[in-house]
């Protein structure tokens, strides 16, 4: 278990972290025709939007309480039902997220009492979901943002097996609680891994179907163009299982299993082939069916891969921030092919840090990995775009994973897991070591050698 | 900040929707807002200063969804490219310990970065609790020797254009006259070449556009004191008291400061863009008229005429390739007439164009420009753009970046003219760069691909004629463009 090192510093130098707040933003835009409405003044809103446009190249759906000066101080339960009778005429969503900021939260906002308000004042929308969840960006991370949004989207729209009447089992589904760490990328292919074996996939939050990046037919829509489908949130207790994937979405899912009884299998990530090995074993043992050779054929794709790399990526040293679920898994990932995690940075504390592969882990910034990877010779960096100066300033290459990748197109599709995710990983950080040319000498030249002069007849220039 | 002093900041007298009833700064609706905070406008309008450490003061999603995402570019320091935050946690909050977490962040950035000086800006958190960051700028300034500059705009003071003013009234308070400008370097002035210093106030130089208009400055023998704020040093500002002129560029946001400026130092000011052969040059005659020095005023008219001249000739061949084509152009402000007017240079048709920030002078020379019957879009939602585009027949859709993506969905072609643009249009070669990047669009051979439907299934509006050829009639978005039309007839 790693020793895990606090921050100590007063100021926080080129930002690691990015907010609970739209952590929990992203997990409503995994819901199909949703919108999130930020509870704080309109900039919270304004800067989220722009990240994940950026980050994913598609139009976000966003909306704000827009809180102004009266409303900070006189309270901001109006401007909270205001704004959902404004989504709701305007647009008849079939879910309201409704996050807090650390602004609302000092305030001594309570979001579930403005909703209730909501409720009372316009019953004809009684039938709009609205889901409130408490994320003031003071406390956690991006990642336990996302987790406590869907935490909060079971308990508003998940009724206990008794009342529902749904019984485990009775669909041939396979639920899916997938953590923030997950790009749609990951996503697709997990399901088609699911549907392999003959079984129907439910993923909670769907980002795979909402922020793929596709192009669709409807020319314009102010809600989300996909995702999990909110009636289908029913069915969650008819499933045979559920796949649990991130340590951050533990609470999700004792809040499930307690609602529906539907058996889970938990998954600290899917990258490596120990974890994808499980994965497929777990899925063989629900559907009760062969391994389709199909899948065996991609993990001995990957052991091959694992041969070839592990030349250039053992004893190889790589400096990575990221999210807790991320920097396990990728730390883990790379033990297994005996690489080093040398500098591990995260924003934020969890328990699923212990699981990490290294000697320390930095609750801290990009200045700390900075600072970490320059003392300890770090060789690789694994961080978001922001890194890109880092690993400028430091002279070595960079492999971005995380949020936000803005400087490069399709970073939100990359699949990480599987066998055929983790081959490909393993391959481009391969290549990046091979551009390092650790192997080579600089030539020699010895001063009682019998040869001409630098620049002299028979170089190379010369003969040209 | 007070109420009494946001006020003060909202009444603006130079501005010319101070007059109306609808303010420029009404309050926002809630579930119906698109737009920045007041620190959002005042981060944007200070961040291009590059020496500075800029040090947001509160918990992260002010800082850590918005550093380091603009297109302003340096000619040397890029401090300003480090994201600095107090980070504030619930611990921080609770216990009241804010101002100290701020006090000794401001001494680590002096440790670790020597700026030329410290800018905090305040945010919701700490000015809900009541932090005194004025306090701890002044304590803090006289401990480490550095001037620390407080920018009180948080989020909920009010909108993107607010913080801008509240930045610039920062500036003008705390910065402006901190010191005298540098002498001249020796050899330059000489008999009929006299320097003049002046400043462009709301420069940002985005793509380093700044730097297609600086030669041509240079050349007329004008010194950019400062530009508030593109590629700018602590310093320059501290001499922007100094400039025998201002230029407003292309932008009300911070009409404050010139106005400001004029009531302490006299300084003439006047309002003009650098987008468009016309207007780049009628900022160049401006700049002339109101120094009054008859070389220059020669000067000026001689470059005016070359570079003309010039650009007559380098845009002939772009012109043929734009001619006739129409624009929806969605934009607020002075840009809703200065782009009108370099692309009409082009030989373009501009359909229709944004004023939802616009003043009645604006659109009155929209009218001057586009005629009388110029459609003018006060309140734009993407639907009612798209509607508009596929009405009008519009070939280009020229917006902000936000309306990117929604205009790509909606297999519009698009060209992004606001901050977070990768290219400079600024200057006369600046309309070069526009021609090409229109073209580059324009000519695409992507819109006929994205438009056109899977070859195995029929189109959903039956027409004898077209069922049998794969028509873009088939997705419902046949009138997009004229040529795709004339294929269908």
């Amino acid at each position: 278990m790693p020793e895990i090192v606090k921050r100590r510093k007063a100021l926080s130098v080129s930002p690691l972290k990015a907010s609970a707040t739209i952590g929990a933003a992203l997990a409503f835009l995994g819901i199909r025709r949703a919108i999130p409405m930020l509870h704080g003044s309109q900039g919270c809103t304004a800067f989220g939007k722009v990240f994940f446009v950026r980050h994913f190249r598609e139009p976000i759906p966003l909306q704000t309480t827009a809180i102004d000066q009266v409303s900070a101080i006189m309270g901001s339960d109006e401007m909270v039902v205001e704004g959902l009778r404004t989504l709701c005429e305007k647009s008849a969503p079939d879910l309201i997220g409704v996050p807090t900021t650390g602004l609302v939260e000092t305030q001594g906002a309570d979001i579930r009492r403005a909703v209730h308000l909501f409720r009372q004042t316009y019953p004809q929308f009684d039938a709009t979901p609205v889901v409130p969840v408490s994320t003031p960006d003071f406390s956690g991370s991006m990642e336990s943002g996302y987790a406590a949004a869907t935490q909060a989207i079971l308990e508003t729209l998940v009724p206990p097996a008794t009342a529902a009447g749904t019984r485990p089992g009775r669909r041939r589904q396979v639920n899916v609680l997938a953590g923030s760490h997950l790009t749609p990328g990951d996503l697709e292919h997990l399901e088609e891994l699911i549907e392999l074996f003959g079984l129907r996939p439910l993923i909670l939050p769907n980002l795979s179907d909402s922020l793929d990046g596709h192009l669709p037919e409807t020319d314009y829509s102010p809600l989300t163009l996909g995702g999990t489908i909110v009636e289908e949130l029913r069915t969650l207790g008819d499933a045979l299982a559920t796949l649990v994937i991130g340590d951050s979405m533990q609470a999700s899912a004792d809040e499930l299993a307690a609602r529906t009884g539907v058996p889970d299998f938990r998954f600290a990530h899917l990258m490596g082939l120990d974890a994808v090995d499980r994965l497929i074993a777990t899925l063989a043992e629900i559907a009760a069916v062969e391994v389709p050779p199909r899948i065996e054929r991609q993990r001995a794709q990957l052991q091959d891969a694992m041969l070839d790399c592990h030349f250039m990526l053992g004893m190889s040293r790589f400096a990575i921030a990221a999210d807790p679920d991320l920097l396990v898994g990728l730390s883990q990932m790379l033990a297994g092919v005996g690489a080093e995690t040398v500098v591990a940075v995260t924003p934020a504390n969890a328990p699923a840090l212990a699981n990490l592969v290294c000697d320390q882990v930095k609750i801290g910034d990009l200045e700390d990995l900075e600072i970490g990877a320059r003392a300890r010779d770090a060789e690789v960096l694994i961080a978001n775009s922001h890194a890109l100066h880092t690993s400028q300033r430091l002279g070595i290459p960079l492999l971005r994973a995380g949020f936000p990748q803005y400087d490069l197109v399709g970073g939100y599709q990359r699949t990480w897991i599987g066998y055929q995710g983790t081959r490909s990983t393993l391959f481009d950080l391969a290549n990046l070591l091979l551009s390092l040319e650790k192997g080579a000498i600089h030539p020699y030249r010895s001063r009682l050698k019998q040869w001409p002069a630098e620049g002299s007849r028979g170089d190379l220039g010369e003969a040209a | 900040m007070k109420p009494r002093d946001i006020s003060a900041l909202l009444d603006e007298p130079a501005c010319a929707h101070n007059q109306k009833a609808k303010s420029g700064c009404a309050r926002p609706k809630p579930g119906a807002t698109a737009g920045g905070c007041a620190f959002d406008g005042a981060q944007i309008a200070l961040l291009p200063i590059g020496d500075v450490a800029h040090i947001v003061h509160g918990s992260i999603a002010c800082a850590g969804s918005s550093w380091d995402n603009r297109g302003t570019c340096s000619s040397g320091p890029n401090l300003y490219r480090i994201g600095m935050t107090t980070d504030l946690t619930e611990q921080d909050v609770i216990m009241g310990r804010g101002e100290k977490r701020l006090f000794h962040s401001i001494k680590q950035a002096i440790d670790s970065y020597r700026p030329a000086a410290v800018f905090v800006y305040n945010t919701c958190v700490p000015a809900l609790t009541g932090d005194d960051i004025e306090t701890v700028c002044k304590e803090a300034a006289k401990r480490w020797g550095t001037p620390v500059v407080p920018i009180d705009a948080a989020g909920f003071y009010g909108t993107k254009n607010l913080g801008n003013r509240i930045a610039g009234e920062s500036m003008v308070k705390y910065v402006c006259g901190g010191r005298e400008p540098d002498a001249l370097p020796e050899g330059i002035e000489r008999e009929g070449f006299r320097v003049h210093d002046v400043c462009l106030i709301g420069e940002y130089n985005i793509a380093g556009e700044l730097w297609q208009v600086l030669p041509l400055l240079d050349e007329l023998g004008l010194r950019v004191l400062c530009t508030l704020s593109g590629d700018a040093r602590f310093r320059e500002v501290q001499t922007m008291h100094r400039s025998e002129v201002n230029m407003m560029v292309c932008s009300k946001a911070m009409i404050n400061v010139a106005r400001k400026l004029e009531e302490a130092f006299g300084t003439a000011w006047f309002e003009g863009s650098f987008y468009g052969v016309q207007d780049v040059s009628q900022a160049l005659r401006d700049f002339a008229r109101l120094i009054g020095d008859p070389d220059l005023t020669a000067r000026t008219q001689a470059l005016i005429v070359r570079e003309e001249a010039r650009m007559q000739a380098a845009l002939e061949p772009w012109r043929a390739r734009l001619a006739g084509r129409k624009v929806l152009l969605y934009t607020g402000g002075v840009k809703s007439w200065s782009v009108v007017s370099a692309l009409q240079d082009l030989g373009m048709k501009v359909v229709a164009t944004g004023t939802r920030k616009s003043t009645e002078d604006d659109k009155a020379r929209i009218r001057e420009l586009m005629g009388a019957d110029a459609l003018m879009i006060e309140e734009g939602n993407p639907r009612l753009l798209i509607d508009l585009v596929r009405r009008q027949q519009v070939d280009i859709l020229i917006a902000g970046g936000r309306n990117m993506y929604t205009a790509l969905k909606a297999r519009i072609p698009f060209l992004d003219i606001n901050q977070e643009r990768e290219f400079a249009y600024a200057g006369y070669d600046g309309m070069l760069e526009l021609a090409r990047q229109l073209c580059l669009t324009l000519e695409s051979p992507v819109w006929e691909s994205v438009r056109r439907p899977p070859p195995w299934t029929r189109p959903l509006t039956h027409q004898p004629e077209t069922a049998t050829r794969d028509g873009p009639a088939a997705l419902g978005v046949a009138s997009m463009t004229s040529a795709l039309e004339a294929s269908h007839a």
